[in-house]
């Protein structure tokens, strides 16, 4: 009954990548979280049954790797009941917190209920800077924290998003990753989504900044060795060729929000004229390979100019859907990074901006994630 | 942390990968956090029987048999070779 489908041209492979998004509740304020913006409009949240369902569904269509993300995925306290579950079918289990909540009587059922991994970030929200850059509050959870990971035989992968507030300390970030023992470390510059996209003006680095951080962090690999690995992340914006977003659409990644709306890529929900379905109404095998959302940018024939007839369209698939929305207004247009794209100016600016010597970020405040003003933003959009 | 056991005397996977027969795909793959490789079917062969009490020898030998052919020994090893460099497999001899 449930024959795995081989690839073909209009039939994609499984849905390898399951990202169980199982709460927007966070206890953080991050400027840069790429929840939606009106997360705040989507309160209800799937059931333990319905999780347990989505997880036995996906896995059953294929997908081998399970996040576990949110918000703050210890919000939930039946999350140790869906790992448990995800590792009986067989999943590759990996939660993605912050590490708030994580208490070592959680951390013990976790490891009982066959967790494989725990990806833990620095949740510097800016707001935070100072307190992360001294080692104080921040640096003492952390070390709690990966105290309980190293404890319980995780591997430790540590994740930092970086912006242009925080970008001219980068030794001190994989020093604090160092002395905590991680033996992977993400630093990820911030993209322009969601909440990100509001606070752009002060999170983007200029090239300059962007150019010393990878230059320190390769001296520090090169010192290192194999002690980390060190991943570094340059935002889109300073690329000339977009990325092939979540490798291709309708590829690889399936997310499911917390209230079961089924996404190709955890922020597909702010593209219009798009249904995406729910799996509390349809199954996830029918969502993968049936539904409107997830077949709409499959193959090359939604593509107009330049990507239509562009050499390298297979390999980028013409960038971010998202990008091409936020920054071309059209979902369908090539990603604006693309300097082949006519919108190209739009990023060139954003990055001009950055750049300039006088720019310091502009005299906007930081526009912090939290429900309220999710709500105020989500009515602003809904007027307009 | 990742030293072979004592009692090694073969190549052996590392623990932090974890080698699953995925139906799906009809493949062999190798789990690690957030990712994934996909095995050709030899590559799967080789890498369950690298469990640590199995020399290089006995692997070549068991395979050969297991699929009637011979003269394996030299793309066992390569490929064992690689796996090492890709920290797929820690290695058997004893630390000086």
């Amino acid at each position: 009954m449930n024959a795995p489908l081989p690839p073909s041209a209009n039939q994609p492979g499984p849905p390898l990548w399951l990202l169980a998004e199982v709460t927007y509740r966070c206890p953080l304020h991050c400027a840069f979280c790429y929840n939606p913006v009106d997360f705040a409009r989507h309160e209800t949240e799937l059931s333990t049954a319905d999780w347990l369902r989505v997880l036995r569904e996906a896995r059953a269509a294929g997908s081998v790797q399970c996040g576990f993300s949110g918000g703050e995925p210890l919000m939930r306290d039946d999350l140790e009941t869906l790992v448990a579950e995800a590792h009986r079918l067989g999943f590759y289990t990996n939660l993605l917190t912050s590490g708030v909540g994580l208490t070592a009587s959680r951390a013990q059922a976790l490891q009982a209920a066959g967790l494989d991994h725990i990806q833990l970030s620095f949740q510097d929200s800016t707001r935070e800077l100072n307190d992360f850059l001294s080692h104080t509050r921040t640096f003492d959870l952390k070390q709690r924290v990966a105290g309980l990971i190293k404890d319980n035989g995780w591997p430790m992968v540590m994740n930092c998003v970086i912006h242009r507030l925080n970008i001219d300390y980068i030794d001190r970030i994989i020093e604090m990753a160092v002395e905590l023992g991680a033996e992977y470390l993400e630093l990820a510059n911030s993209q322009y989504y969601s909440w990100a996209l509001l606070n752009r003006d002060q999170l983007m680095p200029s090239r300059a900044q962007l150019e010393r951080a990878e230059r320190i962090t390769n001296a520090y690999r090169e010192r290192l060795g194999d002690r980390i690995r060190i991943f570094f992340v340059v935002p889109d914006y300073y690329e000339t060729r977009p990325k092939k977003c979540m490798n291709g659409w309708g590829q690889v990644f399936l997310t499911v929000t917390p209230d079961g709306t089924a996404l190709p890529c955890h922020t597909a929900r702010m593209l219009p004229g798009l249904d995406f379905p729910n799996v509390r109404e349809m199954d996830v095998r029918s969502i993968w390979y049936g539904s409107e959302g997830f077949n709409r940018y499959r193959g090359d024939a939604w593509m107009k100019d330049p990507c239509r007839a562009c050499p390298d369209k297979d390999k980028d698939h013409g960038g971010c859907r998202c990008q091409a929305w936020m920054l071309a207004g059209d979902p369908a247009a090539a990603d604006p990074v693309c300097d082949r794209s006519p919108e190209h100016d739009r990023v060139r600016a954003a990055v001009e901006q950055a750049c300039s010597p006088a720019w310091k970020g502009g005299a906007k405040p930081l526009v912090f994630r939290d429900p309220r003003r999710s709500r105020e933003l989500g009515a602003k959009a809904a007027d307009a | 942390m990742n030293a072979p056991c004592a009692t090694d005397v073969g190549p052996r996977l590392s623990r932090r990968f974890r080698l699953q027969w995925e139906d799906a795909q009809q493949a062999w793959v190798l789990l690690y956090p957030e990712g994934m490789v996909r095995l050709n079917r030899s590559a799967g062969e080789i890498l369950l029987r690298c469990d640590g009490s199995r020399t290089l020898d006995a692997i070549v030998a068991e395979l050969e048999q297991r699929f009637g052919a011979s003269g394996l020994a030299a793309d066992v090893a390569g490929f064992i070779d690689m796996a090492r460099g890709q920290q797929w497999v820690e290695a058997a001899q004893a630390r000086p």
